[in-house]
């Protein structure tokens, strides 16, 4: 009949304007900025470095290979490798950047440098709200801005951040495991009665040992 | 009372001259509207508010939607280049004197052209229906035909265009 | 005590006047009350516009404005001065007196219709026998306005809008002019006070009211689709379709112009709701009998939001119609309605009083309803496509 539409239309809009003063699925508003949407794990803005510990100079996992740099395709990624060596987390003595500058102006968040860095030292992170008015540097993030801690990034993306760990573990297992078989090799070999086996065998193993 | 009549009779003079100065054929038909308007106040201000309401209703509400329609259906929204006034301006001014002559005749010889007007409304919105529908019956019936037939042909103009368009 | 409060606008301005001498008394006594309209319902419109967004809103699942003022009631004002504030822009090709006059002449129109409509007992600014042809005749010269707004533009698409403006507010003119016969009919005054006060009377506890009879409640709901056609409201907003014609006849105005046909629509939705009040919804009188001790303007000023709710709420529900949908819609149902609703109304008049009448006006209203329904509202079954091809 006539008019039957309307009335069921009417009865419904009806429906929404009562609802949304008792019912929260009737008024899906969230009042930005005083409420927020927490965020899904898998949300990403812009990278930043990881560091272990709590020291963001000595723990950054970054060690300058320039790989992200040449991967990111809107060139976004400044880096200058150090002219010296520190430690990294397995304990060898590697490069890290003296500077490593992101213009997030440029980025694109398409998270290519996360994918192919070798060290798990860039992820992404998900705080969006960088607005500035600084309109010559208020977007480009240095070392010391992008360098934030393993707990942090377990706190925005805890599953990856677990794979990481896990992952990391496993290499450091294996590196202690081959070391300790190294060394223990190393020992047997130093035995006076292969002393001589030792002395030959030494040094075809000493680049082995002092590789990367 | 006088005043009020000076006033209205100016703009509705002036209004009837704009229609035929303006050079754009849109301000003519509202200057057209402004006319009746002021036709519209005469009427109120003669009590016959019946008629004056009807005078907005139709002229201003129907009429010049019309003419305004009519105007921009043929086009003649584009300013004119030729001249505003005919080169045979003589015989048109001999022809409105002739006409004005015969209505000023009319309305000074009838019966109606009293001096004084009384302040309570002689005819009600009453007495036009009853008179409507009684005494004037039958050109009510044949204004109503008319209208019919009005109505049938413009459905039908509208009609045969679309048939046109197969 | 009671009548005091009801007639306290009344009381109010016959002590300012007492001031006057004896001479000025009656028209200051209208200026007055002209100036007490012009100041209040510019008013009630930031109250509709703030209705509107929340309305709205809430209608959509969302909150409307909230940040203005508590609870977003500073909002009309914030956009009033926004549009004071805003550079008004005229086109160089358009034709400046024109465009300047006509949302002039549309806020005036609209002002006047406010003159014969009664707020409350003895609360009317001008008691005219023709009362309700003067509002239509007030109606009807808001199309010129709307004509000169789009073609003093010179720019189609405007001119294209304020055609289908001038087109549906035709069309739907006679329709509310019928519905107001059908009134008028019944009551035997073009006068609103005495329509008005013919649907003061109580049988029971139950209003008199003409909604409450079978023409009148068709009537009702006729006038009310003409009267949300005639101010270009949802779901006939075509002629200011925002997805359309950007803003149809409006699109060339900025600042306080555009504010000027903004509140010259909101004031059309007032007065055609005070229309409909006083016709069908009683106008000041109280819906039940015990409670007339409340004052009568508020009754009519409540009846008023009740409508303006209305149409908000028919805006937040229904899509808009399309130009030709719109005038089928017209002539092909709801003027032949109207025009039944009126013969059956003068059925309902020399039937004479009992239940007869109530059991036969309502089925042949209902029949007729129906009917037409079906019969005029059928869509027409394109048949195959046929091609034409350029030779």
């Amino acid at each position: 009949m006539l008019g039957e539409g309307i009335v069921k239309g009417m009865l419904e809009t009806a429906k929404n304007f009562a609802g949304s003063y008792v019912s929260k699925e009737r008024l899906t508003t969230v009042e930005y900025p005083e409420e927020r949407i927490a965020p899904i794990e898998a949300a990403r803005v812009f990278p930043f470095l990881v560091y272990d510990g709590t020291d963001w100079e000595s723990g950054l996992r970054c060690v300058a290979c320039q790989i992200c740099e040449k991967e990111c395709p809107p060139k976004c990624i400044y880096i200058d490798k150090s002219k010296d060596k520190k430690p990294d987390a397995l304990g060898k003595a590697q490069f890290y950047p003296s500077r490593f500058d992101i213009d997030i102006s440029v980025c694109m968040s398409c998270q290519i440098c996360v994918e192919v860095c070798p060290f798990e030292a860039i992820k992404m992170d998900n705080e969006f709200e960088l607005a500035t008015d600084d309109r010559f540097g208020g977007l480009l993030l240095d070392r010391k801005d992008l360098a934030k801690s393993n707990q942090y990034y377990h706190s925005i993306h805890p599953t990856e951040a677990a794979e990481v760990d896990a992952r990391l573990a496993a290499e450091k297992a294996k590196a202690d495991a081959k070391a300790k078989a190294a060394a223990s090799a190393a020992a047997a070999k130093a035995d006076p009665a292969a002393k001589a086996e030792g002395a030959t065998k030494a040094k075809p193993e000493s680049p082995m040992a002092g590789g990367d | 009372m006088g005043v009020l009549f000076y006033l209205i009779a100016a703009l509705t003079l002036a209004g009837g001259l704009a229609v035929v100065l303006l050079k754009n054929t849109v301000h003519c038909a509202l200057a057209v509207t402004v006319a009746f308007a002021g036709l519209a106040l005469f009427f109120l201000q003669l009590d016959a508010q019946f008629a004056g309401f009807a005078q907005i209703l139709v002229y201003i509400g129907a009429v010049a939607i019309l003419v305004v329609f009519a105007i921009l259906v043929t086009r003649g929204s584009t300013t004119p280049v030729g001249e505003v006034f005919s080169s045979s301006w003589l015989v048109g001014l001999a022809i409105a004197a002739g006409v004005f002559a015969l209505f000023g005749w009319a309305v000074l010889e009838s019966v109606w052209a009293l001096p004084h007007e009384s302040a309570v409304p002689a005819v009600t919105v009453r007495d036009i229906g009853n008179a409507l529908v009684g005494r004037y019956v039958l050109p009510l019936e044949i204004v109503a035909l008319l209208l019919t037939a009005a109505t049938i042909g413009a459905v039908i103009v509208a009609m045969h265009e679309k048939e046109r368009t197969r | 005590m009671a009548t005091t409060l009801d007639q306290i606008f009344i009381l109010l301005r016959d002590w300012i006047t007492g001031f006057l001498p004896q001479a000025w008394r009656p028209a200051a006594g209208i200026v007055l009350g002209a100036a007490t309209i012009v100041c209040l319902f510019p008013a009630l419109f930031a109250l509709a516009v703030w209705m509107e967004r929340k309305g709205l809103g809430r209608m959509q699942n969302r909150l409307g404005p909230n940040r203005v003022g508590p609870f977003g009631l500073l909002q009309p004002i914030a956009d009033g001065i926004k549009s004071l504030t805003k550079e008004d822009i005229v086109p160089l090709n358009a034709d400046a007196a024109v465009h300047l006059l006509a949302p002039v002449v549309l806020v005036v129109t609209v002002f006047m219709g406010f003159a014969v409509l009664p707020m409350g007992r003895n609360m009317v600014l001008v008691d005219m026998d023709a009362g309700l042809l003067f509002f239509f005749a007030m109606g009807a010269s808001t199309e010129v306005a709307v004509f000169m707004a789009g073609w003093s533009s010179r720019n189609k698409y405007s001119l294209l809008g304020a055609m289908r403006a001038v087109a549906q507010m035709i069309s739907y003119e006679v329709v509310l002019l019928l519905s107001g016969v059908s009134v008028v009919m019944i009551s035997g005054s073009l006068s609103l006070v005495k329509i008005a006060s013919a649907q003061n009377h109580y049988t029971g506890w139950l209003p008199n009211w003409y909604i409450f009879t079978p023409w009148g409640l068709a009537g009702f709901i006729m006038f009310a689709i003409a009267a949300t056609a005639e101010t270009n409201r949802s779901p006939f907003d075509l002629p200011e379709g925002e997805s359309e014609l950007v803003a149809g006849y409006h699109t060339e105005y900025s600042g306080f112009k555009f504010a000027l046909f903004f509140l010259g629509e909101y004031l059309a939705m007032f007065s055609i709701s005070g229309l409909g009040t006083t016709l069908f919804l009683g106008g000041w009188s109280a819906p039940l009998s015990i409670l007339t001790w409340v004052p009568s303007w508020i009754w009519f000023f409540a009846k008023v939001m009740v409508s303006i709710f209305v149409f908000i709420w028919m805006r937040g529900t229904l899509p808009r119609l399309r130009q030709d949908q719109l005038m089928n819609f017209a002539w092909k149902f709801v003027l032949p309605f109207t025009l039944i609703n009126l013969m059956v109304t003068a059925l309902w008049r020399f039937m004479g009083e009992g239940w007869e009448r109530w059991a036969v006006c309502s089925l042949i209203l209902a029949a007729v309803f129906v009917l037409m329904g079906k019969v005029g509202m059928r869509r027409e079954h394109l048949g195959p496509r046929s091609y034409r091809y350029a030779e």
